[in-house]
């Protein structure tokens, strides 16, 4: 007997998720793959590891619903497609039913969105055309301490002097980043001094409200940032259990439970 | 498909009569040319018998032909800084280079007139003056004009006299280099000219508080041209007659520019010139119409008075939204969106345009508290594209429609 499956696909600029859900609502495959230069071989291959770990074939499909800057890249599943904005709401909403302030750091932006609590959208920022406090910026500081960026949670924890880096711009940032290493500072407390520039970036695009919830690949690899996060605002972080897949999980949602629904 | 406004073609006529005018004013001699900024005293020039030549219009021309972005590098690169008013940067990158639109657009055209005189207002910002004295010193030309108050809550009396005193002020030199009097007869016929030209673009762009709206943002941002360049004389007059006509018979028969239009949208503050298309289609096809905006609205005056006419465009002038207060702004556009029956606003944040660019100060925020209607803020410039995200653009775009429709 075959499943009933409603697919979410988040084609991000770094990453593309899939997210599948049975007719219940739960998630029952998931992958993560980097989106590369050909959108629509990721995401055939995103896919099929989904509904391998889902236990199921394309056929299952009922409906799939697009999402991220490659949306338009998938026409081989779907043509239905929603903003990231309204998935990431849709997502979150779906784990924290109350209102919530959404904080998503992702490879090359970010977005804070309000909901209230029956999910509805009151606003949403997202970043200036710039890539300070994204995984971008990041990358290109991971690149020039030579580290990867899988090290870097780690190695901010082990930070016990932070470095402030004064700029948001990143290449301002880069030659702080320079000079700091110059001075012979720790590598730890500039990799403290990276987070918490992200960190600040994302904060000076909003107010939040006091439930917060943070998504993105950032957040799901890097989760002192969501420690260092909650420190600064002075309260806990909420992160769904795979916040990477927030967005992923919102379009399937809007699969499940069509346009205007659920 | 979207239905042709039918009246372009005349328009796209008057306009080109309108330059090869200047031109043969420029080459032959026989008449004086006067750039002005784009709320200048036109009205006066035009009285004491110039041909008058707007920058800001050849700039935006330079912006929607997507030449800009190319020349501003040029006036960067002789210290005028990319921050500036890319308006002024394309400009003078295109005077630089020996290049304008114009001769692309009418065959003949070889360069923009040269003028005899250079006549600013400020109201508009400080970068006008900077970019008017540019001209004044490459080409030797005479540069005077009127440095206008800012931030105007209430216009009084002691605003207006200033201003009507710099205007008169302009005279003498004015007519030194046009070799004739002003006649105050000729400047109240102009006056009143340019009070009609208003009045009907004001009934234009009225038409779209129908719904569907017969015209958006975008159309109108071509066909205010007449109303920028040909303010005072009797051809704006007669074309704003036959565009309000055609459209008049649109709402009649519920013609909508986006026919199946669900959502209303207001625009607050500059185009994006060499994106006039795409916007126009990424909004059509979440159907939105764009259908109100400050922008267009500021070429409408209805203080131009003929019997006190030097005081009147004074008034006029100070009047101009760009020039006055925040509380004013947000009562002004608070009486928009309930005339035009807005659902959300789109502020653009023009890089290099802070005095049109309303997000920087708070102000959608105490806006959308009083209202309660959602805002939305774009990032983007007028004229360099190297400022403008497209993707960024329609994902902001889309993801805040979406918000409105889930919200209604």
């Amino acid at each position: 007997m075959s499943t009933q499956l409603f697919v979410g696909l988040d084609m991000g600029a770094s990453r593309t998720k899939v997210a599948v859900l049975d007719g219940a609502g739960r998630l029952v495959g998931h992958a993560v793959k980097k989106s590369g230069i050909d959108f629509s071989v990721t995401a055939a291959a995103c896919l099929d590891a989904s509904l391998e770990m889902a236990g199921a074939s394309r056929a299952d499909i009922v409906r799939a619903v697009a999402t991220g800057y490659g949306r338009a890249n998938v026409a081989f599943v779907t043509s239905e497609s929603k903003t990231e904005i309204g998935c990431l709401a849709k997502g979150c909403h779906h784990y924290f039913p109350e209102a919530i302030t959404i904080i998503d750091i992702g490879g090359q932006d970010n977005k804070i969105i309000k909901l209230d609590a029956p999910g509805r959208r009151s606003s949403f920022k997202m970043n200036r055309k710039c890539a300070a406090g994204t995984g971008a910026f990041l990358e290109e500081m991971a690149g020039r301490l030579d580290i990867s960026l899988e090290e870097m949670n780690d190695m901010a924890r082990q930070s016990t002097e932070m470095i402030k880096l004064g700029s948001y711009c990143t290449v301002f940032s880069a030659t702080e980043v320079l000079e700091s290493i110059r001075n012979g500072k720790k590598v730890a407390d500039i990799v403290k001094g990276l987070f918490y520039s992200v960190i600040k970036r994302v904060l000076e695009m909003d107010s939040i409200t006091d439930r917060v919830v943070m998504t993105g690949g950032v957040v799901a690899h890097n989760p002192y940032i969501v420690e260092m996060t909650g420190e600064m605002i002075g309260r806990p972080v909420l992160v769904p259990e795979l916040p990477q897949l927030a967005g992923a999980v919102g379009a399937a949602l809007y699969a499940l439970y069509g346009k205007d629904e659920g | 498909m979207r239905k042709k406004i039918q009246a372009t073609d005349l328009m796209n006529r008057i306009m080109a009569d309108y330059f090869y005018g200047l031109n043969e004013a420029a080459t032959s001699g026989r008449q004086k040319v006067a750039w002005c900024t784009s709320v200048g005293p036109a009205e006066l020039l035009r009285a004491m018998g110039f041909a008058v030549q707007f920058p800001e219009n050849h700039a935006a021309i330079l912006g929607a032909t997507r030449m800009a972005t190319d020349l501003i590098p040029v006036a960067n690169a002789i210290g005028y800084s990319p921050d500036i008013c890319s308006y002024l940067t394309s400009d003078i990158g295109a005077y630089l280079k020996g290049i304008t639109p114009l001769s692309r657009a009418y065959p003949g055209i070889e360069s923009v007139p040269r003028p005899d005189v250079l006549v600013f207002n400020t109201n508009q910002c400080r970068d006008v003056q900077d970019w008017f004295a540019w001209y004044a010193r490459k080409l030797g030309v005479p540069c005077i004009g009127i440095s206008s108050p800012k931030s105007i809550g209430e216009v009084t009396d002691a605003h207006i006299d200033d201003v009507a005193g710099q205007i008169k002020a302009l005279i003498p030199t004015l007519e030194m280099i046009s070799g004739s009097r002003l006649d105050l007869d000729r400047l109240r016929e102009t006056v009143a000219l340019s009070r009609e030209c208003t009045e009907l673009w004001r009934q234009v762009l009225e038409t779209a508080t129908a719904s569907p709206a017969p015209l958006t943002f975008f159309d109108g941002t071509i066909h205010m041209g007449p109303a920028v360049v040909l303010r005072g004389t009797p051809e704006a007059v007669d074309y704003y007659k036959v565009l309000l006509s055609e459209l008049e018979q649109r709402v009649a028969a519920g013609d909508g520019a986006v026919a199946d239009e669900a959502v209303r949208i207001y625009w607050e503050g500059m185009p994006v010139w060499g994106r006039l298309r795409q916007h126009s289609e990424l909004f059509a096809g979440i159907r939105t119409a764009v259908i109100a905006s400050t922008y267009c609205s500021s070429w409408i005056f209805p203080a131009f008075d003929p019997r006190e006419p030097i005081r009147s465009m004074a008034k006029a002038y100070l009047e101009l939204f760009i020039v006055r207060s925040d509380p004013y702004k947000e009562r002004y556009i608070k009486g928009m969106l309930a005339k035009f029956n807005i659902d959300g606003i789109i502020y653009h944040d023009a890089k290099t345009c802070p005095c049109n660019s309303n997000s920087r100060y708070g102000l959608p925020q105490r806006l959308e508290a009083e209202t309660g209607i959602p805002s939305l803020v774009i990032s983007g410039d007028l004229n360099d594209l190297r400022c403008v995200s497209d993707e960024q653009t329609r994902t902001n775009v889309e993801a805040f429609i979406e918000q409105l429709e889930e919200g209604k």
